[in-house]
């Protein structure tokens, strides 16, 4: 348990900047001898961020960087001007993420308390997470499901779970990691739906490249580097050309 | 598994603190060992059948499940009694068990697991002193209730694959082939659950005084 003295400083989340988005300077990451990730700089500012390659590109490695998950062998993560290395917490705060297996990260037996899960972490108060929680289960489809057991949901409703539980702490930015590769084809439409309505900066980690249509910005991740950084139709152009010649 | 998971209600029982049905638990216990005789023991046994099924109104299979899942136990224990004191104790021991039985039944049916976890919160709360965090225990428990389900389907599933392919291992072989898997997918599933909670706040402890007293 940490401390904090009455008087002292805040954490330094009032240096925050939101206007710098997230930036990875001079970014590397091994782990062992095994290089994942190499010379990786980038400044992503725009709403929406798609990230392909192939299995074993590095693309959850890339992700995990970005709330602080993983701290990179070389050079720097910020968000919003906050370092991961040293500031986790704060940056924790602001970037959600929800993985690609929802019965990972879904901790609690029944739905409507697993979705307060974060709040209690956050320390909000009962009557506010209560609102918050029913709030959020309304908005995700999940209304009639509140004090079912998690384990009896479908896969896409556990998908959904894990969602709800990640944006009712309101993060700024949310990462998803293969969000709807486990999923039958309309679970993955609701989810990429979902996703496509989140005002949120968000940052997709995808094999479904049609989720990506609409993005800002699509990086292609091979070999540990980021080989392709452009709109999505030309991103997704270059990534097959990539996968043609293997 | 014989887990009774939570029964939505909006009935008197169910809006009962946790701590106060925890504690006629306690009390119905003691009070089942303290009266020595079986009219009591009965009289409690249709007290809490009633309580469940008409104040609670529980659908009958709760009660019904959990009374199947101790029947051989308490058949066990009343030929034992039978054979070795007379059919009155064997009787008696039976209906004290089943009483017991039913009635913490109730009490989790009637009961969502974070209140429960809230209890033991506060039990656990003198334990700060020697470093335990209260928190933490109660998201054990919270956990092991939420991942049990989890892996008896993950087992099931490897059972599936390899029955799939042709395996018909029994015994002690069927176990180890399974538990070998098991083991795997269960240190790849607490690896990535470890990085679920931090990713969610676990280690973001409030500040004791905003973790406010709760609402039961
Ligand atoms: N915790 C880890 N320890 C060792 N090697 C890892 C670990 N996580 C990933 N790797 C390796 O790093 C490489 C990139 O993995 P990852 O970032 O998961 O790629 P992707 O998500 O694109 O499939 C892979 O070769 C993988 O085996
Ligand atoms: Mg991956």
């Amino acid at each position: 348990m940490r401390f904090r003295r009455p008087g002292a400083a805040p954490p330094a989340d009032d240096v925050a900047d939101p206007a710098r988005g997230i930036e990875l300077r001079g970014v590397g990451h091994r782990y062992g001898e095994r290089v994942v990730l190499d010379g990786v700089d980038l400044t992503l500012t725009e709403r929406r961020v798609g990230v392909i390659g192939s299995n074993g590109s590095g693309k959850s490695t890339f992700a995990r960087l970005l709330n602080g998950l993983v701290v990179p062998s070389e050079g720097r993560v910020l968000v919003d001007g906050l370092d991961t290395r040293t500031q986790v917490r704060a940056v924790r705060r602001r970037v959600g993420f929800v993985f690609q297996d929802p019965d990972a990260q879904i901790v609690h037996p029944t739905v409507a308390e697993d979705v307060a899960y974060g709040l209690e972490n956050q320390g909000v108060p009962p009557d506010e997470r209560a609102a918050r929680t029913a709030e959020a289960l309304d908005r995700y489809g999940l209304a009639g499901h509140a004090d079912h057991p998690a384990h009896l949901l479908s896969g896409g409703q556990k998908q959904l779970l894990a969602i709800a539980g990640v944006l009712v702490m309101r993060p700024a930015r949310v990462v998803f990691d293969e969000p709807t590769t486990l999923l039958d084809l309309v679970n993955a439409r609701r989810v990429a739906e979902l996703i496509a309505g989140l005002e949120q900066q968000v940052v997709v980690v995808t094999h479904q490249l049609d989720l990506l249509d609409d993005f800002d910005r699509v990086l292609v991740v091979d070999g540990g580097r980021v080989v392709e950084d452009a709109p999505p139709g030309p991103a997704v152009a270059a990534y097959r050309a990539l996968m043609a010649v293997r | 598994m014989t887990l009774t998971l939570y029964v939505p209600g909006a009935g008197v029982v169910h809006r009962l603190p946790a701590g106060v049905k925890l504690l006629a638990l306690v009390v119905l216990a003691v009070a089942l060992f303290a009266l020595p005789s079986v009219t009591a023991a009965a009289a409690a046994l249709a007290g809490v059948v009633a309580v469940g099924l008409l104040v609670a109104r529980l659908p009958a299979a709760v009660l019904t499940r959990q009374a199947r899942a101790v029947v051989w136990w308490l058949l066990v224990l009343l030929l034992v009694h039978a054979v070795t004191t007379d059919l009155r104790t064997g009787t008696h021991v039976a209906l004290r068990l089943l009483t017991l039985v039913l009635a913490a039944a109730v009490v989790t049916a009637t009961t969502r697991v974070s209140e429960m976890v809230r209890v033991v919160e506060r039990l656990c709360a003198p334990l700060r002193l020697v470093g335990v965090r209260p928190a933490r225990v109660g998201l054990a428990i919270a956990m092991a209730l939420r991942f049990i389900p989890v892996l008896v389907e993950r087992a099931d599933r490897i059972r599936a694959a390899q029955a799939a392919r042709g395996g018909t291992a029994r015994g002690v072989r069927a176990l180890r082939t399974t538990v070998a898997p098991l083991l795997v997918q269960v240190l790849q599933m607490a690896h990535d659950v470890s990085e679920a909670l931090d990713a969610r706040g676990a280690d973001d402890d409030p500040p004791p005084r905003r973790r406010s007293p709760e609402v039961p």
